[in-house]
């Protein structure tokens, strides 16, 4: 298939950026979204142009490096991440509009990369369990019942990814923040710290500059985890017994 | 907010239902208008309960339109640069609506106030004294009854979403299936609430109350 | 039969039957035995115990005082970081992703291994120490495994209280399932993300030290040189990806737990930042690279779809827990719908061959069945090359078995991974499924102190070769990678540092400034080649050569002739390859040019290492040693060592120390899994 690319292309986080159109011929429908840039960047290489950088590593939608904004939804049209996207969800012809995360927590590092430190940040103000190693009791002397762990499970599979932030119109990170906050306010090993935990992230999100949550939910729907919007009301429901409590 | 928020939704409630005495005819409107300024008495002066409600919705209002437009500053400084292309993929109209819908609902509240408390304007020039007489002189105008129902509109947005985002807020929402509860709440409130409003001013166009 | 090649390149016969072999005379020269590799003697058991207790401690007090870098944070790395944080040394920790939660660790699915006997299905420490023995083909140092089943159960418990959901049972304890090579139930998992929920907890214990200050992190950064001081390794040269500034990091000690090599193959399993280089410049300071031919094909990995195909996907092991492995007994069955081939024309060939096991034999033997029934023109899905490259997995019986429901429940996630890179829906239609490189058993050597040859170079996790010989069971890289950073590395490291703090050193020592313009060479040399070639084209053609002739089967006439195209492809690569760009900005191609770079010496040594090890063992099958019936044949006369290379300068050949590998715990058997 035949595609115009329109792509986000800014030289580092001080310079201007601009979109630029390039055409692409000869894409299969069993690439991957990835492998089509792949193939552009070789093409622009032999052209004596600089390639596009994208963030990937994985590229088996895991690792929450892949990080791209296309046609104005965050890893595409299909509830998955970036690299796990193939072309098949194209049509020849297509144009696509390629460009960064949007967040000024995120800032632009080159053309397509984002900086997401601020989701470090967040989870070292609280987003653990202190458990020095060496010091853990034998694993099944706390029974976990199997519904909370598989609500820790499910909410655990976030990859931190930011697709929530990028998707969120108030440019919020609540969704990841509320995950990691059920994930582990679901386990007896979480109990100890719960409500200083979410204090805490939320202070921190504040800080690194994230925006208020006003319940849209676009965030849900971009997550290729499919964390589920009932995080962000166990996050405000954490926070409102934590403020009861004084914290 | 989501308190300000729920205390709105508890005012409109009782607010619609008491429009729609319009319906009972001009006395028992007019009495459950001056009911009003003397539920209470002899424990409280007259007006006492209706200023109490007027103080709490006015501190209300400061909280829910203080908190909006921090959270619409936070939002505009976490995203400076915009999307060439941005889709919204599942979220409501009415989520995205909020600010306008908001600011929508606070215009038409000034005016609102205007025409029946605080200067009464009978845009037809007739009497103000009469609750019942103002009403109807107002809503026999056409473009008065479609402002108002423009407003409930507003509203009812407004409430499709609020009410949901409000038992988010609160963290009562923590399954699928309490979501789909809110939801549903969101949608009837919406319905009942802005449709019982908009009953009397068209029922007043169509000359049924008069 | 042994042979070397002359000044003309012919192959000629130089050692007469029944002597010791050399297919690799030539390329290498004999360097001296490994005399000592620090295991404690005694009763297996308790060496571990004993060595702990035998290793000095460091005072608190001082700690704080002790730098340690360390390279690398997934599990191996992070879980060292997270440990030696909270011991209170001032750690700093390095990875080339942009958070430390991104390292490769990540992407491990079916789950980690320990001998908790929850299952009372008879497991215990000396089973788990017996079936990775065996499962590695007896190619790996007792004293080691047998720890490693030590503290496998203190893994699971220190995972558990750090918030790692686990799969429970309804009761709400812990759940098991069997993996490949095994007959007992100890694997434990967290459906299939099982490396992404360990990853995480460590990353978050590691995080709480950042926070505390113990832990410094450096994200974006890329090790691209070690640092040796009077013989002691005393830090990295690294660069900041994002600005391109070529830092010095200045430490007491240094230890590399940047994971395994398997990109050299190109198309991997692995993630595509991948790379060598940090063990690489080791290597090239004086590290032995140990056995580095020993590779692991994973036979449950999507095929490959085309020319365009930049990594492979990775379906877990457990699939064959209730998946059948079968293709058409007639080749002109294999353009058929699978459904409609009925079941006498099937032939589940690994049910067949090994009854015992049937689809869960260990990995090295379900991948070579898989090439083999392919080369013999029965296998399904497109052509690549001459062959169909694929054989069917098939989940209807276990549908039929189980209900849909209960397999969805167990493997939903990695069936709609299927599906979305193959477009066919697996609940349907059977999966196909090929071998694929998936993880390296080679690595840095290291002693039972997990230290290298070089005094204060530890390396830990897939970076070093320790515990899986030739063959890795399933669920045990995840359980080496969190012994060592957790349990071993802590102990062991601290014998060393007791000696610390070593002489302070500044940037201006000529070793350390060396080891800057070192760099800073290499990466202006790159600059300037601007020949015509992408830096990607050598990397595909390189793991052409690698997966052609240092795959799943090896011989002595394609490892030859692999070296030969490897030197020429490197010579070419230093005269013409193309690096747009430059040095002091983020530069995706530098990045890459400096791993293939790397790549392309590995991939000789490993070539040469493979044409040494004239006999077939784990993950190395050289065609020249097999049975009678085609199963791998071992030659522990000759073999029974470990391989650790010492790097022979520039052009020059790499010397080969032999580790004897003695087994007093477990008698060398051929391994049969019929
Ligand atoms: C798809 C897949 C599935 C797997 N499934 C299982 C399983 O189910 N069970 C199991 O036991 N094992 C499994 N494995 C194997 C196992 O996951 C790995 O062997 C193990 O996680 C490696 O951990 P590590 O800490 O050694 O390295 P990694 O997790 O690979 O971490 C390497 C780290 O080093 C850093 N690094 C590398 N080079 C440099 C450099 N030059 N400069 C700076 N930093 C650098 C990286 O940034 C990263 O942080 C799987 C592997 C793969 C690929
Ligand atoms: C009848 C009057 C009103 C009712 C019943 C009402 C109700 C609500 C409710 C229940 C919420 C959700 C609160 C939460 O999620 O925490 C909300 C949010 C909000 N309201 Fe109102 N409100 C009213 C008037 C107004 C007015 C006058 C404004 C004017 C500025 C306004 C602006 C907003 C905004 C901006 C939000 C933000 C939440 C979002 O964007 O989702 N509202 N309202
Ligand atoms: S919540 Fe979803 S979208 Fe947000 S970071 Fe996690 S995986 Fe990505
Ligand atoms: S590259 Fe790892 S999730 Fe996409």
């Amino acid at each position: 298939m035949r595609l115009t690319l329109k792509i986000w292309r800014q030289e580092n986080a001080s310079a201007q950026g601009a979109l630029q159109t390039y055409d692409l011929d000869g894409i299969s429908a069993d690439m991957s979204f990835l492998e089509m840039l792949d193939v552009l960047n070789e093409k622009l290489q032999g052209e004596g142009q600089e390639p596009v950088a994208f963030d990937h590593d994985c590229r088996e939608g895991i690792c929450g490096t892949c990080s791209l904004m296309i046609n104005g939804e965050a890893h595409g049209p299909e509830v998955t991440t970036t690299c796990q996207l193939h072309m098949r969800s194209f049509n020849d012809g297509d144009t696509i509009t390629i460009e960064p995360w949007r967040a000024d927590a995120f800032p632009v590092v080159r053309d397509l990369i984002v900086d997401r430190s601020a989701f470090d940040r967040i989870i070292q103000s609280g987003g653990f369990i202190s458990a020095n190693t060496g010091s853990a009791p034998e694993a099944n002397s706390v029974p976990a019942p199997r519904d909370k762990a598989m609500r820790a499970f499910n909410v655990a599979t976030c990859i931190g990814c930011g697709a929530c932030v990028a998707a969120c119109p108030n440019g919020s990170a609540s969704l990841f923040m509320g995950a990691k906050i059920t994930h582990l306010g679901e386990l007896p090993q979480g109990q100890p710290e719960r409500y200083s935990r979410v204090v805490d992230m939320v202070a921190q999100h504040d800080h690194e500059g994230f925006g208020g949550c006003t319940n849209i939910g676009e965030c849900a729907s971009a997550c290729p985890k499919e964390i589920p919007l009932d995080v962000i009301s166990q996050l405000n429901k954490d926070l409102r017994d934590a403020m009861r409590m004084g914290l | 907010m989501a308190v300000s928020g729920l205390i709105f939704i508890g005012f409109v409630l009782t607010h619609m239902y008491g429009n729609l005495k319009a319906f009972a005819g001009e006395e028992s409107f007019n009495e459950y208008a001056h009911h009003l300024r003397t539920i209470g008495e002899p424990m409280l002066p007259e007006s006492g309960l209706l200023w109490v409600i007027r103080l709490v919705l006015i501190v209300s209002l400061v909280v829910h339109v203080s908190s909006a437009l921090i959270l619409a500053r936070r939002a505009g400084a976490a995203r400076t640069v915009k999307y060439a292309v941005k889709k919204n993929k599942h979220s409501s109209i009415s989520s995205r609506t909020m600010r306008w819908g908001g600011l929508t609902i606070l215009v038409f509240l000034v005016w609102h106030l205007l025409n029946f408390t605080i200067v009464k304007v009978n845009p037809s020039g007739g009497e103000t004294d009469n609750p019942y007489q103002l009403m109807v002189d107002t809503f026999d105008l056409w473009w008065m009854t479609l402002i108002y129902l423009a407003a409930m509109a507003a509203l009812a947005l407004h409430l499709h979403h609020g009410t949901f985002s409000a038992m988010q807020t609160l963290g009562w929402t923590n399954s699928a299936a309490a979501r789909t509860r809110a939801r549903t709440a969101g949608w009837v409130l919406a319905i009942v609430i802005a449709g019982g409003f908009s009953l009397v001013p068209i029922f007043v166009l169509l000359g049924v109350i008069d | 039969m042994a042979s070397t090649v002359d000044v003309s390149g012919n192959t000629v016969l130089t050692t007469p039957p029944n002597q010791q072999s050399d297919d690799a005379h030539g390329y290498y020269t004999l360097g001296e035995k490994i005399a000592d590799t620090k295991a404690p003697a005694g009763p297996i058991k308790d060496r571990w115990t004993t060595h702990k207790m035998n290793n000095r401690l460091v005072n608190p007090a001082n700690r704080r005082k002790l730098d340690v870098i360390i390279v690398g944070t997934g599990l191996a790395g992070g879980a060292a970081a997270a440990t030696l944080g909270e011991a209170g040394y001032n750690v700093k920790s390095f990875c080339y992703q942009d958070s430390p939660r991104r390292a490769h660790s990540i992407a491990a699915q079916g789950g980690i291994n320990a001998a908790k006997n929850y299952k009372e299905d008879g497991d215990s420490t000396y089973r788990l120490f017996y079936d990775t023995v065996k499962g590695g083909d007896y190619r790996s140092r007792e004293s080691n495994v047998y720890r490693l089943a030590e503290v496998s159960a203190n893994i699971i418990d220190q995972c558990v209280a750090q918030g790692v959901p686990f799969a429970r049972e309804y009761g709400g304890l812990l759940d098991n399932r069997s993996f490949g090579g095994v007959q007992v139930s100890r694997t434990f998992y967290a459906r299939g993300q099982t490396g992404q929920q360990l990853l995480i907890g460590a990353y978050q214990a590691m995080e709480r030290q950042v926070a505390a200050g113990t832990v410094t992190q450096y994200t974006r950064h890329e090790m691209l040189e070690l640092i040796i001081v009077d013989g002691k390794a005393r830090g990295i040269i690294a660069r900041d990806m994002v600005t391109g500034a070529i830092e010095t990091h200045l430490a007491d000690v240094v230890v590399l737990a940047s994971g395994g090599y398997g990109n050299v193959f190109f198309l991997s399993t692995n993630a595509m930042g991948s790379n060598v280089t940090a063990a690489w410049r080791a290597h090239r300071k004086g590290a032995y690279m140990a056995n580095p031919c020993y590779t692991q094909i994973h036979p449950t990995c999507i095929p490959v779809s085309g020319d365009h195909q930049s990594k492979l996907t990775l379906m877990s092991e457990s699939l064959r827990n209730d998946g059948r492995i079968w293709v058409p007994k007639k080749a002109e069955d294999c353009t058929k719908d699978p459904r409609d081939i009925p079941e006498e024309d099937r032939d589940y060939y690994l049910e067949r061959i090994y009854p015992s096991f049937g689809n869960l034999v260990p990995r090295d033997i379900a991948s070579r069945q898989a090439k083999n029934v392919c080369d013999e023109g029965r296998g399904v899905g497109p052509m690549v090359g001459d062959f169909r490259r694929g054989v069917y997995l098939d989940f209807a019986d276990a549908i039929k078995r189980l209900g849909e429901d209960a397999v969805r429940e167990k493997y939903d996630n990695l069936f709609d991974m299927y599906e979305r890179i193959t477009g066919e829906n697996p609940y349907e239609v059977p999966m196909r499924i090929y071998p694929a490189v998936h993880y390296v058993m080679g690595g840095l050597w290291v002693d039972y102190d997990l230290q290298s040859n070089i005094d204060g170079l530890f390396v830990t996790g897939e970076a070093n070769f320790s515990d899986h010989g030739a063959n890795r069971l399933g669920a045990s890289a995840l359980m080496q990678g969190l012994a060592d950073g957790y349990f071993v590395l802590p102990n062991t490291i601290r014998e060393y540092l007791a000696d610390g703090p070593f002489d302070a050193i500044d940037e201006s020592h000529p070793e350390v400034v060396a080891a800057r313009t070192e760099v800073e060479d290499r990466i202006q040399k790159f600059l300037s080649i601007n020949g015509t070639r992408t830096v990607d084209s050598y990397h595909k053609e390189l793991g052409n050569i690698m997966w052609e002739y240092c795959g799943m089967e090896r011989t002595e006439d394609g490892l030859r002739k692999a070296i030969d195209m490897i030197r020429e492809l490197k010579a070419d690569f230093w005269s013409n390859v193309k690096v747009l760009g430059t040095a002091d900005s983020l530069n995706q191609s530098l990045e890459k040019a400096g791993r293939v770079a790397d790549f392309l010496e590995l991939g000789e040594l490993m070539c040469i290492d493979a044409l040494n090890r004239r006999e077939s063992c784990g993950g190395h099958f050289r065609a020249e040693s097999q049975t009678e019936d085609g199963e791998a044949l071992r030659h522990d006369d000759e073999f029974a060592y470990v391989a650790a290379w010492e790097f022979g300068g520039e052009g020059g050949q790499p010397v080969l120390h032999k580790e004897d590998l003695v087994y007093t715990a477990i008698e060398m058997k051929q391994r049969s899994y019929k």
